[in-house]
C-alpha cells in the first residue's frame, strides 16, 4: 500500500515537472517573444528590447525555468496582463466557481448515468436498450456550443423561463440558481451519453457472467440477481471513468462558460489565450493537469479498493 | 496476409478486392442505426464535393440590396448573416472546411500514432517504455486546455489546428495500436513471416496493422466525430480558421449575441454540425456492431 502511493506520487512529481516545463516552453518559445506578447503590438521595439533586459528574458531556458517553478511552489503564480492584478487575486475565485458548477453537474451525472447504464445493459438488444444507446450517441454528439444554442432558444428566447448569460453578477435565491441551470444542463447533455455507455457495456459483459446464470438458475428472482449480483460487479470498471469526469467538468467546461459568460476557471484560460495572457496559461494549465494526475491517482487506489481479485492481491 | 474465414475452401471463386470491400459495405444495410449515420455523412460529402454547383451565392459576397433585413426570404431562403452574407452558401462551403479539416488531421494523427503504437507493441522493452511515458504525459493534459494553449501560441490557422489534433490524438491511436500489436504479434502469422526472413517493418506493416483494421475503423470514425467538434469549437471560441472563409463554429460566435431576434443564424449552422457528428457516432456505432457479429 505505502509502495503503491510512493510509486503514484512519483509519478505525479514527474508528469507535473514534465508537463510544467513543456507549458512554459511553449508560451515562451513560440512566435513573438515573451515582452512582445505583454506589452501588445504597439510596443516600440525598444521597449521590448528594454523589457526583455529587465525582466532577464535573454538568460538560458533552463535557468528561467527553474526560477519559475521555485516561485510557483512558493505560491507566487506571477502577474496577469489580462487582469492587470496577480493570477492569485483571480484564479482562486474563477476555480470556486467552476467547482459550484462542476458539483451540480457531477450529482446529477452520476445516479442518472448508473440508473440508465444498468437499465440498459440489463437486457442488451432490447428496445429500452436501443433506445437509451441511441440517444446517448446523439446527446454527446452534439458540441456544448450547439446544445447551449438550442437550449437558450428554447427556454430564453422562446418560453423566456431562464436567463441566457450568467455572469453571477446579481440577485440571490433563484435568480443566482436560475443562472446555473442552463450551463449545468449542457454539461449534463454532452457528459452523460459517454458514462452511459460505459456502465452500460461493464453491465452486458456482466450479465453474461456464469455467476449470474448460476443465480437464475438457482432460482433467485430477477431483482435480486440484478441488484445483488450484477451491479456491484457491473460498477467496478466504470468507477475510474466516473472519477475521470471530474476532469472534464472542472477543466473541460471552457465552451460551456464561454457560451453563457460564466465567471469561472475555464472562461478566465480562454480570456488568458486570447490575450496571450501567460502568466494565466501557464498557472491555469498546471492546475488542470494537476487536476487530471490526482483524479487519476484517486481512481486508481479507488479501483484497487474496489477490486477485492487486487485488494487481495 | 488475411485470413477470410469465410471463403476459406469455399467452392466459390474469390471475388476481386473491390467486390468483397462493397459486400463488406452492403452489410451496414442490417444496421438502421448505421444507415443513418452513413446517410448523414454521405449528405455532407456530397454537398462539400458539390459545393461550387449548389451553392447560391459567393459564400463571402455581402448582399448590400437587401439592407438590414436579414430574415428567410425568397432571395436568401435561410436568411443571412450579420454581415448579409447568404447563410445557405456559407453553410455549404463550411462543409467544405470541416470535411477537408478533420479527415487531414485524423490522417496525420493515423500515420504517427499507428507507427509509434507498432513500434512500441512489436519491440516492448525500452522503445515502449519511452513511447508510452510521452504518450501519458500528453493524455494527461484536458483535452480543450491543450487546445487553447497550442492555438493561443502558434496562432489561429487550418495548418495548426491539424497540428493540434493530431498531437492530441496520435497518443491515444498509439495506445490501441499498441494494445493490439501485443495481442497480434503472438499469432502463428507474424511467426512465419519471422521465418520466412522478414524485415520487422515488413511484419508490422504488412502482417499485423491490416489485421488489426477491425478496431481502428470504428475509432477513425468516431475521431471524425470528436474533430469535427473540436474545429467547431475552436471556431466557436474564436480560435478557429482566420475569417471570412465561412467555419460553422466561428458562424455561430458571430452571431451568438443577435439571438434573440435572429436565432436562425446561430441555430442553422448549430444543426449543421451537430448533424455531421451525430453521422459519424452512429456509424462508427453501426459499424462496431456489424463487426462483433462477424
Amino acid at each position: 500500500m505505502i509502495g503503491f502511493f510512493a510509486k503514484r506520487l512519483a509519478y505525479l512529481v514527474f508528469t507535473m515537472l514534465v508537463v510544467s516545463f513543456i507549458i512554459y516552453t511553449i508560451s515562451e518559445f513560440t512566435p513573438g517573444d515573451v515582452a512582445r506578447k505583454i506589452l501588445g503590438p504597439f510596443a516600440t521595439k525598444n521597449q521590448v528590447e528594454l523589457l526583455t533586459e529587465e525582466m532577464g528574458l535573454n538568460r538560458p531556458v533552463f535557468i528561467r525555468y527553474f526560477e519559475w517553478v521555485g516561485q510557483t511552489l512558493s505560491g507566487d503564480l506571477g502577474y496577469s496582463t489580462r487582469y492587470k492584478t496577480e493570477v492569485n487575486n483571480i484564479i482562486w475565485g474563477r476555480l470556486y466557481n467552476t467547482m459550484i458548477l462542476a458539483s451540480i453537474a457531477f450529482a446529477i451525472i452520476v445516479p442518472a448515468s448508473i440508473l440508465f447504464g444498468i437499465v440498459a445493459g440489463m437486457a442488451e438488444a432490447s428496445k429500452l436498450d436501443r433506445t437509451i444507446s441511441v440517444a446517448s450517441i446523439v446527446t454527446t454528439s452534439v458540441p456544448e456550443f450547439a446544445s447551449g444554442v438550442f437550449l437558450s432558444w428554447i427556454f430564453v428566447i422562446w418560453l423566456g423561463i431562464l436567463p441566457g448569460t450568467s455572469t453571477l453578477d446579481t440577485g440571490a435565491g433563484w435568480s443566482i440558481a436560475s443562472q446555473l441551470v442552463l450551463p449545468v444542463a449542457v454539461m449534463v447533455l454532452y457528459d452523460l451519453g459517454y458514462v452511459i455507455r460505459m456502465v452500460r457495456a461493464s453491465m452486458v459483459e456482466v450479465m453474461m457472467r456464469p455467476y449470474i446464470r448460476t443465480a437464475v438458475l438457482k432460482g433467485l428472482r430477477f431483482r435480486e440477481v440484478i441488484l445483488k449480483h450484477a451491479v456491484r460487479n457491473a460498477m467496478i470498471a466504470p468507477f475510474t471513468v466516473i472519477l475521470l469526469q471530474i476532469n472534464y467538468l472542472v477543466t473541460g467546461v471552457v465552451v460551456v462558460e464561454a457560451v453563457f459568460a460564466y465567471p469561472g476557471f475555464g472562461r478566465m484560460m480562454l480570456e488568458g489565450a486570447l490575450s496571450q495572457d501567460i502568466a494565466i496559461i501557464e498557472a491555469g494549465a498546471l492546475f488542470a493537469v494537476l487536476i487530471a494526475v490526482v483524479t487519476q491517482i484517486v481512481g486508481d487506489f479507488g479501483y484497487m479498493l474496489l477490486n477485492p481479485r487486487i485488494r487481495f492481491s | 496476409m488475411t485470413t477470410d474465414v469465410r471463403n476459406f475452401g469455399a467452392t466459390r471463386p474469390r471475388d476481386g478486392k473491390l467486390a468483397r470491400l462493397l459486400r463488406r459495405i452492403a452489410l451496414l444495410r442490417e444496421s438502421p442505426v448505421g444507415m443513418i449515420g452513413a446517410g448523414l455523412v454521405l449528405f455532407w460529402i456530397l454537398v462539400a464535393i458539390l459545393a461550387p454547383l449548389i451553392s447560391p451565392y459567393d459564400p463571402n459576397a455581402n448582399d448590400f440590396e437587401i439592407a438590414r433585413d436579414w430574415y428567410p426570404s425568397a432571395r436568401h431562403w435561410l436568411g443571412t448573416d450579420n454581415q448579409s452574407r447568404d447563410l445557405l452558401s456559407r453553410i455549404i462551403w463550411g462543409s467544405r472546411t470541416v470535411l477537408i479539416v478533420a479527415p487531414t488531421a485524423v490522417g496525420c494523427a493515423y500515420v504517427i500514432g499507428c507507427l509509434m503504437g507498432l513500434l512500441a507493441g512489436y519491440y516492448r522493452g525500452w522503445v515502449d517504455l519511452v513511447v508510452m511515458r510521452i504518450s501519458d504525459i500528453i493524455l494527461s493534459f484536458p483535452v480543450i486546455i491543450l487546445y487553447m494553449i497550442i492555438i493561443a501560441n502558434f496562432g489561429p490557422s487550418a495548418f495548426n489546428i491539424i497540428l493540434a489534433v493530431t498531437f492530441i490524438a496520435a497518443p491515444q491511436i498509439t495506445r490501441i495500436v499498441r494494445g493490439l500489436t501485443l495481442e497480434l504479434r503472438e499469432r502463428d502469422y507474424v511467426a512465419a513471416a519471422k521465418m520466412r526472413g522478414e524485415s520487422a517493418w515488413y511484419i508490422m506493416l504488412v502482417e499485423i496493422l491490416p489485421n488489426a483494421r477491425g478496431p481502428l475503423i470504428v475509432d477513425a470514425c468516431l475521431r471524425m466525430g470528436y474533430t469535427t467538434i473540436a474545429i467547431g469549437v475552436l471556431g466557436f471560441l474564436g480560435l478557429g480558421l482566420p475569417p471570412p472563409d465561412p467555419d460553422w463554429g466561428g458562424m455561430v460566435k458571430d452571431s451568438y449575441a443577435l439571438m434573440s431576434t435572429y436565432p436562425l443564424m446561430s441555430i442553422i449552422p448549430c444543426m449543421a454540425i451537430s448533424s455531421l457528428v451525430v453521422g459519424f457516432n452512429l456509424l462508427a456505432d453501426g459499424i462496431r456492431e456489424i463487426g462483433l457479429r462477424d
